[in-house]
């Protein structure tokens, strides 16, 4: 049977005084991809962002069965990483720099980068073909050469958990593929990935689909599963279809 | 050839660091008659130029570092370190100290309370220092904390203002005043003394410690609040820490010195021209530039009408806005970018 990396159970939440998410609940197995979908507004950053615990809510969130309200900052950091929607540099850091930023958990405060967060680091650039780039500054590069390099800065926490909020918005599509790569093999790996996606499409290459509507989840379901298809269109106020080619779904509007 | 940032850092501290040592050099010989070449044990040279030389340094050290904070606390290349009001507190200080001063030296001369002793005793520097403080911590007490940005910003402005007022209000109530006020606002370092110089230097140590280990900060704070905090760092505590650390070096400066204008603005543009690297290392390079910056006009402003003086907050002003004007023709200016 498989295991549970996040349990999402009873979450309320609240942007001021309006009401953004409400009773959520959601199961996320260990070392699988899921893809939380659905309109905008529909609730879908706020309820990963309740995940990652950078927002507060009532209700619990638990990783591998430890409440995260009750981690510390720097446990929680070492557990779930996070890649957040269109963040962007103001200052003048390279892409080594970036990516070193993501070995922060496992440093001390007394103590810089060790051997080891060096080695991790120098390791992705070369794995993702981003050793030439090392000394950019992150400002000279395009939207989608950034989002790489935030995904590096990701991956570099090597947490069992990362979390991604539309990881893809400006990659070009045969980098959508290395991107797709990147998730199967961390999964491969045990690593549980959780992201927010607007293209259906690569939502339904997932291994688990999320689907919420007003700031409820209405269905969590295999993308391969007839019930989810129509919980999609309705919640899409059926302008969608749902097509099979070969062994993958596809959606088209209508 | 393409240098690793590191490198870049190190030739550049090791640029600053002779420029710093050869302008220490040059400030201990200039005097009011130009280049003067002394003997080591005149008392003019170790009581007078060396600590003016090496406190105008220290000053702006202090200053190149708080303008460092400012604008990776606030992710703004423009913010100054007078930015949350500290400059009008000092300034107010100054103007209760000058005006107690004169008040008291009218009416309680002989039946001075103890607690008006004591605070005359703070002299000058200690009211500067009390003002920049108590304004910083208005400033954080209306924006209600550190956690947003832009009510920090417009608190420190509010802040400004109304300092600013009541400053005008004492001038109004007493015009003998005025010249020392001039003083103080155009900025100085005639006054600096041996005592000044080992304040500056302590708190100077202190600040560039504190700065250099909350560096992680600010570095993850450029990729938002959310990834900062993803990352594991207290963001509010430790921004906090940081506005503190900024007030102490900037009140520091400004209780020894006076209003000095642009150093802090001007000097990690300066640097992030020439490298782009972490903020432990823009922290570093800012104060040293900062250091260099003030020397050189310390010494500017001793030697170019010889033997008369201006006061050097003047030349920093005109010697910034001159480099800041320039800046905003530059093509990436032009196009937006204000990094």
């Amino acid at each position: 049977m498989s295991s549970v990396a996040l349990k999402v159970t009873g979450v309320n939440a609240f942007f001021g005084q309006h009401q953004v998410l409400f009773d959520a609940h959601a199961d996320i197995v260990t070392g699988q991809w899921t893809c939380l979908v659905g309109p905008n507004g529909a609730g879908k950053t706020s309820l990963l962002k309740v995940m990652a615990g950078l927002m507060p809510a009532l209700g619990e969130v638990q990783i591998e069965g430890q409440v995260l309200q009750h981690m510390t900052a720097k446990q929680r950091a070492r557990s779930l990483a996070w890649l957040g929607q269109q963040e962007h540099t103001h200052n003048d850091l390279t892409v080594q720099d970036i990516v070193m930023l993501g070995r922060l958990p496992h440093q001390s405060w007394w103590s810089g980068p060790s051997e080891h967060d060096h080695a991790v680091v120098q390791q992705l650039l070369d794995r993702h073909g981003m050793q030439d780039w090392k000394y950019r500054s992150l400002n000279t590069l395009s939207g989608g050469e950034r989002q790489r390099v935030l995904l590096l800065r990701a991956l570099a926490v090597q947490a069992p958990v990362l979390l991604m909020d539309e990881p893809i918005a400006n990659v070009d599509a045969p980098h959508q593929a290395d991107w797709l790569a990147t998730v199967h093999s961390l999964t491969q790996q045990g690593t549980t990935v959780v992201s927010v996606l607007h293209d259906l499409n690569l939502a339904m290459r997932a291994d688990q689909v999320v689907v919420m509507q007003a700031g409820r989840v209405v269905m969590q379901s295999s993308p391969h599963d007839p019930d989810l298809h129509a919980c999609l269109q309705q919640v899409f106020d059926h302008r969608l279809s749902f097509h099979k080619i070969e062994t993958q779904w596809v959606a088209l509007t209508r | 050839m393409n240098h690793s940032p590191f490198t870049k850092v190190v030739h550049l501290s090791g640029w600053l660091l002779c420029l710093s040592a050869g302008l220490l050099l040059l400030g201990l010989f200039t005097g009011s008659l130009g280049f003067e070449v002394n003997d080591w044990h005149d008392p003019l040279l170790q009581e007078i130029r060396l600590p003016r030389t090496l406190g105008a340094w220290l000053a702006g050290a202090l200053l190149g570092l708080s303008g460092a904070l400012a604008q990776g606390l606030f992710r703004n290349p423009l913010a100054d370190p007078y930015l949350l009001g500290s400059a009008s507190g000092a300034t107010l200080g100054v103007t209760l100290a000058l005006f107690g001063g004169w008040w008291g030296g009218s009416y309680l001369s002989t039946e001075a309370t103890w607690a008006m002793q004591w605070l005359w005793r703070l002299g000058i520097t200690g009211f500067a220092f009390i003002g920049a403080w108590v304004a910083v911590l208005l400033t954080l007490l209306l924006a209600q904390g550190v956690q947003h940005t832009l009510r920090l910003l417009l608190a420190g402005v509010v802040v400004g203002v109304v300092l600013g007022a009541i400053t005008s209000l004492l001038m109004v109530a007493s015009p003998q005043i005025l010249p020392a006020m001039q003083a103080f606002t155009l900025g100085s370092t005639s006054m600096l003394s041996g005592a000044s110089c080992a304040l500056m230097s302590v708190v100077l140590i202190l600040c560039w410690l504190f700065s250099w280990r909350l560096s992680p900060l600010l570095d993850g704070l450029s990729l938002g609040e959310a990834t900062a905090q993803s990352l594991g760092l207290r963001v509010a505590p430790l921004r906090f820490l940081l506005l503190g650390v900024m007030a102490l070096a900037t009140a520091t400066a400004v209780a020894q010195t006076g209003l000095i204008a642009f150093v802090g603005l001007v000097a990690p543009h300066l640097v992030r021209a020439r490298v782009r690297a972490t903020f432990a290392a823009t922290s570093v390079l800012s104060a040293l530039m900062g250091g260099v910056l003030l020397c050189a006009a310390d010494i500017l402003a001793r030697w170019i009408m010889a033997p008369q003086e201006l006061p050097v907050g003047v030349l920093t002003a005109m010697l910034g806005g001159g480099y800041l004007l320039w800046r905003l023709q530059s093509p990436a200016m032009r196009e937006g970018d204000a990094s």
